[in-house]
């Protein structure tokens, strides 16, 4: 029989070795890039001279840069409102079903999130088409007005939301009705017996119980829905008027289709301190909430 | 050496006479470098049937000089081409030979090398190259991309005979005939104004012209030619922001009225959309290569029939047409120079470019002015035959590129900060103010300067 050296033998050398191969993955794709990207940012038009921190104050003096900030905190918001309480009513209406059918709509409401959101955007596109949209054609067969989807300001901003809350409320779905599975049933047989109506049990029972999943879930929505880049630049590519870009898609019209990495990289790590600060809040007050149940 | 029975010394002569008339004659000559492997990334073409051609082209010439072609037709849709060309030149890795558009060769010049002795070699065969196309690719002193075979184009006015004549009165024939009878009172005649009222006619008419303006080249394109023959720029020759100007407000209110006459989703075209809409019998008239009409030809010809490619309307300083010349540079990382320079001198000859020409029906507009007599292409295609006469530069027209007349560097920023085409939107579409949509382009235009 073999024996394994003596290094192997203790057990936290192994779990360190074991954590190796993800250590390597976060150095590689996640430090890296962000410090490459911090050290960019620092650098002149040309990445020949260090600026410090004149690519920020810059783009403080660019009106379309307040006009992307303002978008993308408009974008973030309203969607993630939108996904939550789609997310939390179509859970609600899963989690009622009878367990046995309650398979099939999950696979069927979570197939707008496995989809490579760059093929399903795509499908919208032809849906929004400026010229030849399929939904106009449907509305005019009903002597309705072309909604102009795509090249008025307000519309492009709507479709590109409706496309982003399309993709992305099974994520809350799935999150939500995990967590609805987790309240044990005695507490609503309990608040039955006490005559609580649906709407107190809702208010009473599962949003305190589920709370921390929100909380948690919206997090990690606002993060992915500010950095997203895909729905608009299938979509709109940032027009009209630049109304539709987001910090990613402008970062890189600005950093790669310009020729301006410095400054496309600044404006991508713009929101990166706020970030940093909501998800400290959020994960804190979490964390406090999780010690108060234990 | 001895020579072999039955060979006298009179057939040996006339061997090497004969393959030294052939080398004479030979369009090509190879050097010493060519071998390897050649990696190539061009433009995916707009007319169908022209990769075909050139891949043909490139094939044989590698497996003439034993060389290992590869292409990849790139499409410059969502900008594809330009993205991988900024990925290619940050990496290091990638094709040896790359397509550049005329705004993409400032922006990679640091990374393609320098091809003086290609260039010049076919200058001095050829005769000059075109100005706009030199503007491009000789900067600082160098010729830093060659010409391509290939996608060289410009932004005709593509219009239908049929509409134009029955509702605004204009006979596109009789004004630009297939031919170098023109009658200069007519050619006179079509300028901007007149192209408006004829949009206003059309407009009432159910069959609107259209032009893109939004994010995308094709709108860069049209706008370009549209201020420049108004004398208007947002940044003038020595790289200072002009854009505060009357004849920038001249455009502008000009444009405030022609896009009454447009549908409301020009403001979200891309680069197909033109196409589509002409194609699917919707529009009157776009301002585009002739790529619409060959699709036409394939899936509409009833539509195709009646496309009419036309000089750009006039304005008060004169007649420009969008160009955008195409260039193949060797990146710095290649590692095959040799064989991409004997390769770059091969697609300039007269041969191969009025292969993909015509490959292309007409598409691609030679860089070499000579080029031009080599091909009746122009001519003869069609239907309509004659339709596409005068997308080769016939008349008083001057070519220009986004952005002009900044120079390269910053045109090409210009250009792919789509400001101009915004520029027009915030007035157009947004409601802005002249004085607010130019004090927003000023703000942009710093971004573009900066250094």
């Amino acid at each position: 029989m073999r024996v394994l050296p003596p290094l192997l033998r203790r057990k936290p050398a192994v779990a360190v070795l074991m954590c190796v191969p993800l250590f390597a993955l976060i150095l590689g794709l996640v430090a890296y890039p962000f410090f490459h990207a911090l050290f960019l940012a620092t650098l002149n038009k040309a990445e020949t001279a260090f600026v410090g921190l004149d690519n920020f104050t810059f783009l403080f003096g660019r009106q379309t840069f307040w006009m992307v900030v303002r978008q993308s905190l408009l974008f973030a918001l309203v969607a993630v409102v939108f996904k939550a309480l789609i997310g939390l009513a179509a859970a609600h209406a899963i989690n009622t079903i009878p367990t046995k059918g309650q398979r099939k709509w999950r696979g069927m409401m979570l197939i707008p999130w496995v989809i490579p959101p760059a093929l399903s955007t795509l499908g919208w596109w032809w849906l929004f088409e400026p010229t030849y949209s399929a939904i106009n054609w449907g509305l005019t067969k009903f002597a309705l007005p072309a909604v102009p989807w795509l090249s008025d300001t307000f519309w492009a901003r709507f479709s590109i939301i409706l496309v982003n809350v399309w993709v992305g409320a099974p994520f809350f779905l799935i999150m939500y009705l995990a967590a609805l599975k987790s309240i044990p049933g005695e507490l609503y047989e309990a608040a039955d017996m006490d005559g609580a109506g649906p709407w107190q049990k809702f208010f009473y029972i599962t949003l305190p119980m589920i709370r921390n999943i929100i909380a948690i879930t919206t997090l990690f929505s606002i993060i992915v829905t500010l950095a997203n880049f895909d729905i608009v630049r299938v979509l709109t590519q940032g027009g009209p008027l630049n109304s539709t870009h987001l910090f990613a898609t402008y970062a890189f019209r600005v950093g790669i289709e310009s020729g301006d990495i410095p400054l496309g990289a600044a404006v991508s790590l713009f929101m990166f301190p706020m970030l940093a600060i909501l998800a400290f809040i959020i994960l804190r007050n979490v964390r406090r909430r999780a010690a108060s149940l234990a | 050496m001895a020579m072999t029975a039955g060979r006298t010394r009179r057939h040996v002569l006339k061997a090497v006479g004969a393959s030294a008339a052939g080398a004479l004659a030979a369009p090509y000559v190879k050097t010493a470098g060519s071998a390897g492997r050649l990696r190539l990334g061009v433009i995916d073409h707009w007319v169908p049937g022209t990769n075909e051609v050139l891949q043909r082209i490139l094939s044989r010439w590698g497996e003439t000089n034993n060389v290992e072609v590869t292409v990849d037709f790139i499409t410059t849709i969502g900008n594809k081409l330009l993205l991988t060309a900024q990925a290619e030149s940050r990496a290091g890795s990638g094709h040896d030979i790359y397509a550049l558009e005329f705004q993409m060769v400032p922006m990679f010049k640091h990374r393609l090398v320098a091809v003086d002795d290609v260039v010049e070699d076919v200058i001095s065969t050829h005769g000059p190259i075109a100005d706009i196309s030199r503007q491009a690719a000789f900067l600082d002193g160098a010729w830093k991309a060659g010409p391509s075979p290939a996608s060289t184009a410009s932004a005709a006015t593509v219009a239908r005979r049929d509409l134009f004549l029955a509702h605004a009165g204009i006979d596109l024939t009789e004004w630009f005939p297939a031919g170098d009878a023109r009658d200069p009172a007519l050619v006179d005649r079509w300028d901007w104004e007149s192209f408006s009222d004829a949009a206003g006619a059309l407009h009432a008419a159910g069959r609107p012209v259209g032009a893109a303006i939004a994010p995308v080249t094709d709108s860069s394109a049209w706008l370009a030619q549209l201020f420049a023959s108004y004398g208007a720029a947002v940044v003038d020759e020595s790289g200072d922001i002009a854009a505060d100007s009357d004849a920038v407000r001249e455009v502008l209110a000009y444009l405030t009225r022609l896009t009454e006459f447009m549908p409301d989703s020009v403001y979200a075209w891309d680069d197909a959309s033109n196409n589509r809409w002409i194609i699917s019998g919707a529009g009157s008239a776009i301002f585009n290569p002739p790529s619409a009409w060959a699709v036409a030809k394939r899936d509409n010809p009833d539509v195709a029939r009646h496309l009419w490619h036309c000089d750009a309307p006039r304005g008060p300083i004169g007649r420009f047409r969008a160009f955008n010349s195409v260039f193949w540079g060797i990146w710095d990382f290649s590692e095959n120079q040799s064989a991409a320079r004997d390769l770059l001198r091969y697609v300039a000859e007269p041969e191969v470019v009025v292969a993909t020409l015509e490959a292309s029906q007409g598409y691609d507009l030679p860089l070499f002015r000579s080029h031009y007599d080599r091909t009746r292409v122009w001519a003869e295609a069609g239907p309509p035959v004659g339709g596409l006469y005068n997308y080769a530069l016939r008349g008083d027209e001057r070519t220009v590129t986004d952005g002009y007349p900044a120079p390269p560097e910053i045109a090409a920023r210009i250009s792919t900060q789509r400001v101009v085409p915004n520029l027009v939107a915030r007035v157009t579409q947004g409601g802005d103010s002249f004085d607010d949509a130019i004090s927003w382009a000023e703000n942009e235009l710093e971004g573009v300067l900066r250094g």
